[in-house]
């Protein structure tokens, strides 16, 4: 197990470094999901243990949100003030948003797509 | 006796014990009360926890860095977490090679969609233009939409918190939406749900399938980068 978290820590430390090192606009954690995905591609297979402890890691995804989440706080008085472009324009735009970005993929999928 | 529970609070209160363990209580009685409601995405366990605790946090006056000194733990482990997003992914490989040109093209346009929707929206509703520049990465993934923000003029700790609401949002709505309009194609709605409403739509992702939640994770990714591309061109274009 302590291995495996390794091998995740080590990716994200290496994404760290490639964004720091290349300036890419991307946070080091995805830069590290990348190379962890290039690494199983390398390998051709997941290690068992790894799956495992993706698998905990990402069963309790949301939890890890919270704290940032909590921020909210910090802008409670820039928010009332604004709340209803704010509120509009997340609640709307965000479903407008998950509405055509699938109806997009569906219509432009439609060849691979197994129902 | 009052004394010694004086002595006691101000004792827990320095550690971060505490808020590390609220975090998780809170959290813990988010997803009963969404087990008690049937799984109701509307009752979502990110939103009660937050609730909770910025309510017991303005009850005892507790400021959000002494919060955060504790629920940094929890914080921390978001990294190693996005980096384990490889697996499911790695998973869905062969769908991944199947459709590569429509992911490729549906994230192009599904960025641009949310970054015109959520200003637009949010000018017609009379935002100000500060609010206006650290709305527009929204649906992107925190630390790159604060990114975003920051080289548009915008407000990154605004930004912020408009990301944690949106993804709080897509979870939200995403299914009862999905179905609504008749996506049966897991691919589909997981680039969606990646797409408008980052990692916190992606944990709604995976609940709803293992495929959606792959999609959901690679979405999350290729839209940081999409928006980090074409965002600040956009503004240019505008201005």
């Amino acid at each position: 197990m302590l291995g495996f978290f390794i091998v995740l820590l080590t990716c994200q430390l290496a994404g760290e470094v490639l964004v720091i090192a290349t300036g890419l606009p991307l946070p080091g954690p995805v830069v590290g999901m990348a190379v962890l995905f290039a690494g199983l591609l390398l390998r051709g297979g997941i290690p068992k243990g790894l799956d495992q402890m993706a698998d905990a890691l990402l069963s309790h995804l949301s939890l890890l949100f919270v704290p940032a989440g909590v921020g909210v706080i910090l802008h409670a008085q820039l928010i009332g003030a604004e709340l209803l472009p704010i509120a509009g324009s997340v609640i709307i735009s965000t479903m407008l948003t998950i509405v055509i970005t699938a109806w997009t993929m569906q219509l432009l999928g439609r060849r691979g797509a197994d129902q | 006796m009052n004394g010694e529970l004086q002595a006691i609070w101000v004792y827990l209160a320095a550690s971060p014990l505490l808020t590390l363990t609220l975090t998780l209580v809170a959290y813990q009685a988010g997803i009963w009360l969404y087990n008690k409601s049937g799984n109701n995405p509307l009752v979502n366990p990110v939103l009660i926890a937050v609730l909770a605790i910025v309510a017991l946090l303005t009850l005892t006056a507790t400021d959000y860095r002494t919060y955060f000194d504790g629920a940094q733990f929890i914080h921390f482990l978001l990294g190693p977490a996005t980096v384990a997003l490889a697996i499911p992914l790695y998973r869905q490989i062969q769908k991944v090679r199947e459709s590569w040109l429509a992911i490729a093209v549906t994230v192009i346009f599904g960025s641009l969609t949310a970054a015109v929707t959520s200003v637009g929206i949010a000018w017609l509703l009379g935002a100000s233009r500060l609010t206006l520049l650290s709305i527009a990465p929204k649906s992107v993934t925190t630390p790159v939409a604060m990114g975003i923000a920051e080289q548009l003029g915008g407000l990154p700790t605004l930004t912020a918190v408009v990301v944690i609401l949106t993804g709080i949002t897509g979870a939200m709505t995403a299914s009862g939406l999905l179905q609504l309009v008749r996506i049966r194609d897991p691919r589909a709605s997981g680039l969606a749900i990646g797409i408008a409403a980052h990692g916190i739509g992606t944990a709604r992702a995976f609940q709803i399938s293992e495929v959606a939640g792959a999609f959901s994770g690679l979405a999350m990714g290729l839209n940081a980068l999409a928006t980090a591309i074409l965002l600040p061109v956009l503004f240019q274009l505008l201005d």
